[in-house]
């Protein structure tokens, strides 16, 4: 198994997320590891940093494949990292909404939204899967969540905070992104991102455009950084 | 497109995308796409996002300020629809405050987009004179929602022939606010605020004009 050097794994308070954001260097090798099978499961390499004890079912990284590592140094490593980081966050957004639905908070108009929303962020799950394959990498594996659900305005609005959230995320990558299908394939999901954040304001009565006439992005860092307390 | 603005016989003339001999400035489509997938470093095979692909790689001409002009011309015409048309027709409730929220972000999508051509030593088509075919709120809103959705899939069909970085995060920082206002009108008219589920579908040029092209007058 190609194991990652304990430095970069090694518990610590701080966290993997403020080493990244002072490290360069480490987040280079970060991203190196998200695109290929040496961590295949984002969510194990994140608690590992993170010093959570690991109890999910992916934390073993699978052997690298003579296919796979080849992958590591082509022109397609960068793009995977990013199609395995935006995976992770809709494999988030999926098992919110999944959990969402399952608390039946929603009912009607809304609630036939919630469930098409839901739905949509599986078809991101599922694209960015396809897409994943198709470079030659391993998609990372499904990290285990856990979202705070009390009731229907409290969930609506941690909705609308993930949905600006993503969009955000999206935009922050667009201009790292190589291939064109690739970023094709990002804008289309992006924009559809947008629309449920929108949305939900309409719900809550939050902005339709939080950041004004033009949409601010996200990096890397903030964004692990934000989804941190929904790992499990 | 030059900064020529288009006539509206040149904008009918092109209601039909599917043209199998379309031409883009000389190249056929399918070379186009050829063009693009080559570019893109690899020919895959089929996929939830491929056919999509196809579209947007083959969606405009060549250069930043060509595509930065082609979103001012929309970006003209969206701030008009929303400033005079929405003044105009007495709109009321939720319908008015779009009207005025959405024009003044539509302004500044003008505003910045202008900026941006002048900056890389473009120069910025002439705001176009435009005709919007609405006579009352239901039938703005109506409109509202093709203008917007098809802002979105204009942005998205543009984007990856975009060259610059710096252009790149402008489009998309302005097609995340038109995909905003489009799930907003389409919610307020009772439609479904993700018209295409779970990607948005990039447009040709061909297909924006269709829709746009018969509403700009000069």
């Amino acid at each position: 198994m190609s194991s990652p050097p304990s430095e970069e794994v090694a518990p610590q308070p701080a966290g993997i997320v403020e080493r990244l954001v002072r490290d360069d260097l480490d987040r280079k090798r970060f991203l190196k590891m998200v695109g290929t099978t040496g961590a295949a499961s984002f969510g194990a390499f994140v608690l590992a940093a993170c010093g959570s004890s690991s109890k999910t079912t992916s934390a073993t990284a699978p052997a690298a494949t003579a296919t796979t590592a080849s992958t590591e140094a082509g022109s397609g490593s960068g793009d995977l990292a990013i199609l395995n980081y935006a995976l992770t966050l809709e494999y988030l957004e999926t098992a919110f909404y999944g959990k969402v639905v399952k608390a039946a908070l929603f009912s009607g108009k809304v609630g036939a939204l919630i469930k098409d929303f839901g739905r949509q962020e599986a078809s991101h799950v599922a694209a960015l899967k396809a897409a994943v394959e198709k470079l030659g990498g391993k998609p990372v594996a499904e990290p285990a969540a856990k979202f705070p659900i009390t009731s229907a305005t409290q969930v609506a609005e941690l909705a609308y905070t993930v949905e600006n959230l993503g969009a955000s995320a999206y935009l922050g990558q667009a201009g790292n992104i190589q291939s064109a299908e690739v970023l094709a394939s990002a804008l289309a999901i992006h924009s559809v991102e947008a629309r449920h954040a929108a949305t939900l304001g309409t719900l809550v009565k939050k902005s339709l455009t939080p950041d004004g006439a033009f949409a601010k992005p996200s990096d890397m860092s903030t964004v692990l950084a934000a989804v941190k307390p929904f790992l499990a | 497109m030059s900064d020529k603005t288009l006539t509206h016989n040149e904008a009918a003339g092109l209601a039909n995308p599917e043209l199998a001999g379309f031409e883009v400035h000389g190249m056929t489509r399918s070379s186009f796409i050829l063009r693009g997938a080559l570019a893109a470093g690899a020919v895959y095979g089929t996929s939830a996002v491929t056919p999509f692909v196809a579209q947007a790689l083959a969606a405009t001409g060549s250069g930043d300020v060509e595509i930065l002009n082609f979103a001012l011309t929309l970006e003209y015409l969206e701030a008009d629809f929303y400033t005079v048309k929405g003044k105009e027709l007495s709109l009321s409730g939720q319908a008015r405050a779009y009207a005025t929220q959405f024009g003044q972000e539509e302004s500044e999508h003008v505003t910045a987009l202008t900026a941006a051509i002048k900056q890389l030593g473009g120069k910025p088509v002439k705001k176009p004179k435009f005709a919007f075919p609405a006579n009352s709120e239901g039938s703005f809103l109506a409109l509202a929602s093709v203008l917007e959705n098809t802002g979105v899939g204009a942005y998205n069909g543009a984007a990856p022939s975009i060259q610059s970085k710096q252009v790149l995060a402008a489009a998309g920082s302005i097609v995340q606010i038109e995909a905003r206002h489009a799930a907003a009108i389409d919610l307020l008219i009772g439609k479904s605020p993700t018209p295409s589920e779970g990607f948005d579908i990039p447009l040709t040029k061909a297909q924006v004009l269709a829709k746009a092209g018969p509403l700009i007058k000069a």
